[in-house]
């Protein structure tokens, strides 16, 4: 799975957030639209886009994008 | 793999049985904007809270006296009550033994306790259905009562929870009938997942201590006790956005179910937000998928039931239908059953 794609499919979560302010190394908890609902949004498409099951941990202890990409990589 | 198809079952009756009190969330003590956004989220604006003296057991009598007496069914013939819960009565005894007497049912009457959630309609209807076809007859009528009064062990103080849940119990009245179509049925567990929704003190890996009763701060809208629940809401939505569907995906193709002629699809009623996206991903018409979430909240195990007696009240008594429920929750335990209702007894909802 490519890193790029990730970042993009992350950033599309976000209704009011542009998109081009998001990288790997974007703290999202940091972004203001960031909420429990967008929690849930991400959740959904990691299911859907990569088959993987995000728990309420892998959210909790990352900070950055990246540190999401590697937990979905790593279950792929 | 646990699929079971169990036939010369027929379910003949459902009931529900609700606490008056109503708990609006529009005067939940939180700033509106956010209260707004949760309120839309979970699709819960009220939900039913039972005060201090009614049981989850109250709710389920009231639902079965009423069921039994439009039924007209001989409560001699009652030979089997299963109660599924998991705020019981008491510790011990269990609460279906008084539910047996307190419904003057015989003493020749199998009785059993199950402890589950949200999922426990499903295996409820699983486990009565096959004692039902166990017996070939010997056990004629059965009450599935099934209910929850989440409130009493929901912190005030806790937005991941309050909101979310409210009471009821609820009847389902089942009857062996040799010959008749019966029930399928796909079930599931998973305790990877034991701490996604969890009371963690209060039995008997953790023993109640002085320290259990003490409230903890969390975040800004999070204090509860040990003793209330705890719920993981990303996880359970994890879970359930991949479990729910695939579930009733198993059980069409195992019982080469035709899913265009499914009537109704009754789902466990989570949130809003999480159902939604499990309908969506069955690709399911919102006509076919029932919701009571608005007014009831989630009721736990009662939620299917407790649909299809506030949604579907009507159609179950005049026509003839087919079904799919799916419940799924803490445990994390899962399934999904295909069964018939031909004009069923299904009385008003009760108010208690």
């Amino acid at each position: 799975m490519e890193l790029e794609k990730f970042v993009a499919n992350f950033a599309a979560q976000f209704d009011e957030t542009d998109a081009s302010i998001f990288t790997a190394e974007t703290k999202f908890r940091d972004v203001e639209e960031w909420s429990s609902i967008l929690a849930l949004s991400l959740i959904a498409m990691v299911d859907e886009e990569y088959d993987v099951k995000l728990k309420g941990d892998d959210i909790r202890n990352s900070q950055t994008v990246n540190d999401l990409y590697e937990i979905v990589k790593s279950r792929k | 793999m646990a699929y079971l198809n169990i036939p010369n079952v027929v379910v003949r009756g459902i009931s529900a049985c609700v606490p008056r009190h109503i708990d609006e969330n529009i005067n939940y003590p939180m700033e509106e904007e956010d209260r707004v956004k949760l309120i839309s989220s979970i699709g819960v604006e009220r939900k039913r809270i039972a005060d201090k003296d009614t049981c989850t057991s109250d709710l389920c009598f009231k639902a079965a006296e009423k069921l039994i007496d439009e039924l007209n069914w001989d409560k001699s013939e009652i030979d089997c009550l299963i109660f599924v819960t998991q705020t019981p009565d008491f510790i011990l005894p269990a609460t279906s033994c008084i539910l047996q007497h307190r419904l003057g049912l015989s003493t020749e009457c199998y009785t059993q306790d199950i402890s589950l959630g949200c999922s426990g309609w499903v295996y409820g209807f699983s486990s009565i259905a096959s004692l039902l076809f166990a017996g070939g007859g010997s056990l004629r009528k059965a009450l599935l009562l099934v209910g929850d009064t989440t409130s009493k062990v929901n912190s005030k103080n806790d937005k991941s929870t309050w909101p979310l849940f409210g009471d009821a119990g609820t009847a389902t009245a089942l009857e062996f009938e040799l010959g008749s179509d019966g029930l399928k049925f796909h079930l599931a567990s998973d305790g990877d997942g034991a701490e996604a929704i969890i009371i963690k003190d209060g039995g008997y890996r953790n023993i109640i201590s002085d320290a259990s009763l003490v409230s903890n701060f969390f975040e800004e809208g999070i204090s509860r006790t040990n003793l209330d629940v705890y719920l993981d809401g990303m996880s359970v939505f994890s879970f359930a956005i991949s479990r729910a569907p695939q579930s009733v995906k198993k059980l069409i193709e195992k019982f080469e179910i035709d899913k265009d002629s499914v009537d109704y699809f009754e789902f466990h009623q989570a949130n809003l937000y999480l159902n939604e996206k499990v309908r969506k991903k069955l690709q399911l018409e919102p006509e076919k998928v029932p919701y009571s979430l608005k007014n009831f909240g989630n009721t736990s195990s009662a939620t299917i039931p407790l649909t299809m007696v506030t949604e579907l009240r009507d159609k179950l008594k005049s026509k003839k239908l087919s079904h799919i429920s799916c419940a799924f929750g803490v445990g994390l335990s899962w399934g999904s059953v295909y069964f018939n209702t031909d004009k069923i007894v299904c009385p008003d909802l009760i108010e208690y």
